[in-house]
C-alpha cells in the first residue's frame, strides 16, 4: 500500500513538471543559429544533400563511433551474460535441431524469397544515405532483420560467428582508418573531404560519406546479429 | 501546433512508463516500462526540432539550397535519435540477457525474489 501511495505521488510529481513543459513549450518559427549552420555548412562543404547524415559521418562522427563502441560493448555484455549456456551448443549443432521445432512452412519459404530482398533494400538504404533519408544505422538494422528472419525460419541455421566477428572488426579498423586519413589529408579526425566531393546529389558524391556508411552499415548489422543469435535458447 | 501534439503524446509515454517501472513486479514488464519510457524521450526530442512548417532537411527537388535555412526542420535533435533508438535497442538487449541470467538462478521473473542487494 505504501508502495502505491510513494508511485502515484512520484508520477503525480513528474507530471505535474511535464505538463508546465508541455504548456509553456512554445514551437520555434526559425532555427537555431547552429541548426541554420548545419543546414547551410553540411551541402556546400561536404557536398551531402542529406543534412542529418552529414551530421552523423563528418561534424559528429566522433560520437558516432563513440555510439557504436556502446554498440559493441551491449553485444560483448549480452555474450558474457548468455555465453555459458550456448557454449554446449556450438560444439553439437545436432542437438538443438533436436530441441527446438522447425517453423512452418509458410514461415521458411517466406524467409527464402523476403531475406534477399531485405538485403537489397538494406544495401539501399545505406548507400544512399548521403541523398535521401537513410543511412548506415538504418541499413544495419535491416540487415539484422534478416538474420531474425532467418534464425526465426529454421532452427537448423547457424550464423558463422567467427566470419561476423572478423568483418565487423574490420569494419571498424577501416573507419578509424579513414578518420585518421582525415587527419593527414584534411581538417581533422573523420573529415570526409578526404576523397573529392563529385557532383552534388550524384550516387558516389559526398567525399568520404558513403564510405564511412557502408562501414557503419556492416558494423551494426554484424553487432545485432550476433546478439540476436546469443538470444537462441 | 503539431510539435506541440508529439511533444504532449512524448511526455505521456514517459509517464505512463514511469507508472509500469514503478508498480509493476514482473522484471519484463519492467524492461517493456523502460522501452516505453525511452521511446517517450525519442518523441519528445523529435518535437522539439521541429520548427513551424518545416520539412525534412534533405536538399532535393522539393527544398532547394537558398531556402533550406528557412523551411527545413533541426537536424541535430533528429541525428541524436538516430543513434539514441539503436544504443535504446541495445540495452534492452542486455536487460533481456540480465532477465534470462536472473530466471535461470531463482526460477522466477518476479522482482521480490531477488532480495540479496536489498537494503
Amino acid at each position: 500500500m505504501m508502495r502505491r501511495i510513494f508511485a502515484v505521488l512520484s508520477v503525480a510529481f513528474f507530471g505535474l513538471i511535464f505538463s508546465s513543459l508541455a504548456i509553456n513549450y512554445t514551437e520555434r518559427q526559425s532555427l537555431r543559429p547552429l541548426a541554420a549552420s548545419y543546414v547551410k555548412l553540411v551541402p556546400q562543404d561536404l557536398g551531402a544533400p542529406n543534412v542529418i547524415t552529414g551530421i552523423l559521418l563528418t561534424y559528429r562522427a566522433f560520437d558516432t563511433l563513440g555510439e557504436v563502441a556502446v554498440l559493441f560493448m551491449a553485444a560483448a555484455a549480452v555474450g558474457l551474460l548468455l555465453g555459458k549456456s550456448g557454449q554446449g551448443r556450438r560444439h553439437s549443432p545436432s542437438k538443438i535441431s533436436d530441441r527446438a521445432k522447425s517453423s512452418s512452412e509458410i514461415v521458411q519459404s517466406g524467409a527464402q524469397i523476403l531475406v534477399p530482398l531485405i538485403g537489397i533494400f538494406a544495401a539501399y538504404i545505406i548507400m544512399n544515405g548521403h541523398r535521401s533519408a537513410g543511412g548506415g544505422f538504418q541499413g544495419g538494422a535491416v540487415i539484422a532483420s534478416s538474420v531474425l528472419l532467418l534464425v526465426l525460419a529454421s532452427a537448423r541455421y547457424q550464423i558463422d560467428l567467427e566470419f561476423f566477428s572478423v568483418t565487423e572488426s574490420a569494419a571498424g579498423v577501416f573507419f578509424v582508418l579513414t578518420g585518421i586519413a582525415g587527419l593527414i589529408f584534411a581538417g581533422g579526425f573523420l573529415d570526409s573531404r578526404v576523397l573529392p566531393l563529385g557532383q552534388f546529389g550524384a550516387f558516389i558524391s559526398a567525399g568520404a560519406i558513403p564510405f564511412l556508411s557502408v562501414l557503419l552499415g556492416i558494423k551494426v548489422g554484424c553487432e545485432l546479429s550476433v546478439i540476436i543469435d546469443r538470444f537462441r535458447a | 501546433m503539431t510539435s506541440n501534439v508529439v511533444l504532449t503524446t512524448g511526455l505521456a509515454l514517459i509517464l505512463i512508463g514511469m507508472w509500469g517501472l514503478l508498480t509493476h513486479r514482473n522484471i519484463l514488464r519492467i524492461i517493456i516500462a523502460f522501452s516505453l519510457m525511452g521511446t517517450g524521450t525519442h518523441i519528445m526530442t523529435v518535437a522539439i526540432g521541429y520548427v513551424t512548417n518545416g520539412t525534412a532537411p534533405i536538399i532535393d527537388r522539393a527544398l532547394n539550397l537558398s531556402e533550406a535555412p528557412v523551411r527545413a526542420v533541426d537536424p541535430i535533435p533528429s541525428a541524436l535519435v538516430v543513434t539514441a533508438i539503436v544504443i535504446g535497442l541495445a540495452v534492452t538487449a542486455v536487460m533481456l540477457a540480465y532477465a534470462i541470467r536472473l530466471y535461470q538462478s531463482k526460477k522466477t521473473l518476479s522482482i521480490d525474489a531477488f532480495t540479496e542487494s536489498k537494503w
